[in-house]
């Protein structure tokens, strides 16, 4: 079932290449997503991972392949790129929120800009993403003045306010303090359940197990395996796997 | 000193032409400046290419030559103009503009490259990631060298004397003919009009930065 292009992929990869100059850093990745699955990346840092996640909603270009979301090649710049990533939420390592617009006018510039939502409607869709993210009362604050776990909670009520149609987690945690990762990963969790398409690129061996449909293990630049967590955790295939898991439980 | 108190009409005319040179051509180096900047750093190969050519030929040239272009070539090419005034604005604001757009590109330089990769990834178009985004945060970062461009216009504004335009620099000429034996006080005169311009900028300058600072 996670095979070939099945009619229902909602993203899709096929014989994606990129090089940074020398660096072959994506190797004939071919992936398939279907609708409401939740697909976390792992590797090693290097491996590609996060040029993977990045290159579905076109921040990096790619050499050679393909990728359609939702059936729809990725355009390549302008107006039908906008449209299409608007459909694509995306939540970044560093946050990225608006370091000059306050929490709830992060959340509703891209209804307001990209969607032409009335202000009204777009406010209160914001309050109520905000509320379930639980920063609903930091709403008139700046950025600068939340947590790094508080911001990035607000970073995903902010690609939720576009009712994206996948989600993109490029490393969400890597950049929290330990006792701020939980409040993040909850509200992923919770979004899982609720049936969003998500993929996700994380070291949180927590979070794969609890969340996802399927474990995507990269090592240089290519996919080395692909299976169930159960499958992937207790049973991997790879060397490379094996390597990985037992740097990671030593400790 | 008698001269110039005695020329003090001549003296306001001359600063309000300065004034109204500086104010026009500094307006739309700013508009020019700024598109010429979003173009250099546009996705389209075209624009940023003819953007850098534009810049490094107007901010390379002096601006004797351009002002001598814009007052006795463009003419010729079938530009005409009624007054000198209008040559003096397209050449200071064409040369200003690419000062301006220098300055304003280092600004967008200066915001974070996540912040428009944010914007770009909820599906704003270039256009957007700049007028809602990159721009109003590199206002800070930029403000300090706009308002030294802009206090360069004003002096640069002076070479309109040497072109037939009666600005501040042209009176001075004239009034240093008129009272050859008091030439040091007809120039100190000119140059205590051109601060009154200059100075003013200079604290603004300070007000406006304190008003933009943005929290990080």
């Amino acid at each position: 079932m996670t095979t070939q292009a099945s009619g229902d992929a909602l993203v899709s990869l096929n014989g994606v290449n990129k090089h940074y100059g020398q660096l072959h850093v994506l190797k004939d990745i071919n992936l398939q997503v279907r609708k409401g699955e939740v697909v976390v990346v792992i590797g090693p840092s290097g491996s590609g991972k996060s040029t993977l996640c990045r290159a579905i909603n076109r921040l990096e270009t790619i050499d050679d392949g393909a990728i359609a979301i939702d059936g729809k090649k990725l355009p390549e710049e302008g107006k039908d790129l906008a449209h299409l990533r608007a459909d694509v939420g995306m939540v970044f390592q560093s946050f990225n929120l608006f370091a000059h617009k306050t929490i709830l006018e992060n959340v509703t510039l891209g209804p307001i800009k990209v969607k032409k939502v009335a202000k009204g409607t777009a406010d209160k869709e914001a309050m109520a993403l905000l509320e379930r993210v639980g920063v609903g009362h930091q709403a008139p604050k700046l950025p600068a003045q939340l947590s790094g776990g508080q911001q990035q909670r607000v970073a995903i009520a902010r690609a939720l306010a576009m009712k994206p149609k996948v989600m993109l987690f490029d490393e969400p945690t890597s950049a929290l303090d330990p006792e701020m990762i939980n409040e993040v990963l909850d509200v992923m969790i919770q979004l899982a359940k609720e049936g969003m398409t998500m993929i996700v690129v994380t070291h949180e061996m927590g979070f794969a197990r609890k969340a996802a449909d399927r474990v995507v293990f990269m090592a240089d630049g290519q996919i080395v395996e692909d299976a169930t967590p159960e499958e992937f955790f207790t049973n991997p295939k790879s060397d490379r796997a094996k390597d990985f898991l037992s740097k990671l439980l030593t400790h | 000193m008698d001269a110039v108190i005695a020329s003090l009409p001549q003296y306001w005319d001359g600063f309000l032409r300065t004034l109204y040179l500086s104010v026009i051509s500094g307006i739309i180096a700013l508009i020019v400046g700024t598109i010429l900047a979003a173009m250099r750093v546009s996705p389209v190969a075209a624009l940023r290419g003819f953007s850098t050519f534009y810049v490094e030929v107007a901010r390379n040239t002096p601006l004797t030559i351009i002002f001598f272009f814009a007052a006795i070539v463009l003419p010729r090419l079938g530009v005409k103009f009624e007054q000198f005034e209008v040559a003096a604005i397209i050449a200071l604001s064409s040369y200003t503009a690419a000062f301006i757009a220098e300055a304003v590109r280092s600004g967008v330089n200066s915001v974070p490259v996540g912040q428009a990769e944010a914007a770009r990834s909820i599906g704003m178009t270039f256009i957007q990631v700049l007028g809602f985004i990159v721009l109003p945060q590199a206002v800070r970062t930029v403000i300090p060298p706009l308002i030294n461009i802009l206090i360069a216009l004003v002096k640069n504004s002076s070479v309109a004397g040497a072109f037939f335009v009666l600005e501040l620099f042209g009176y001075g000429r004239q009034l240093s003919n008129d009272y050859g034996d008091q030439v040091l006080w007809i120039l100190l005169g000119v140059a205590f009009f051109y601060l009154l311009i200059t100075v003013p900028l200079g604290l603004l300058a300070h007000f406006v930065e304190r008003k933009v600072a943005i929290a990080r």
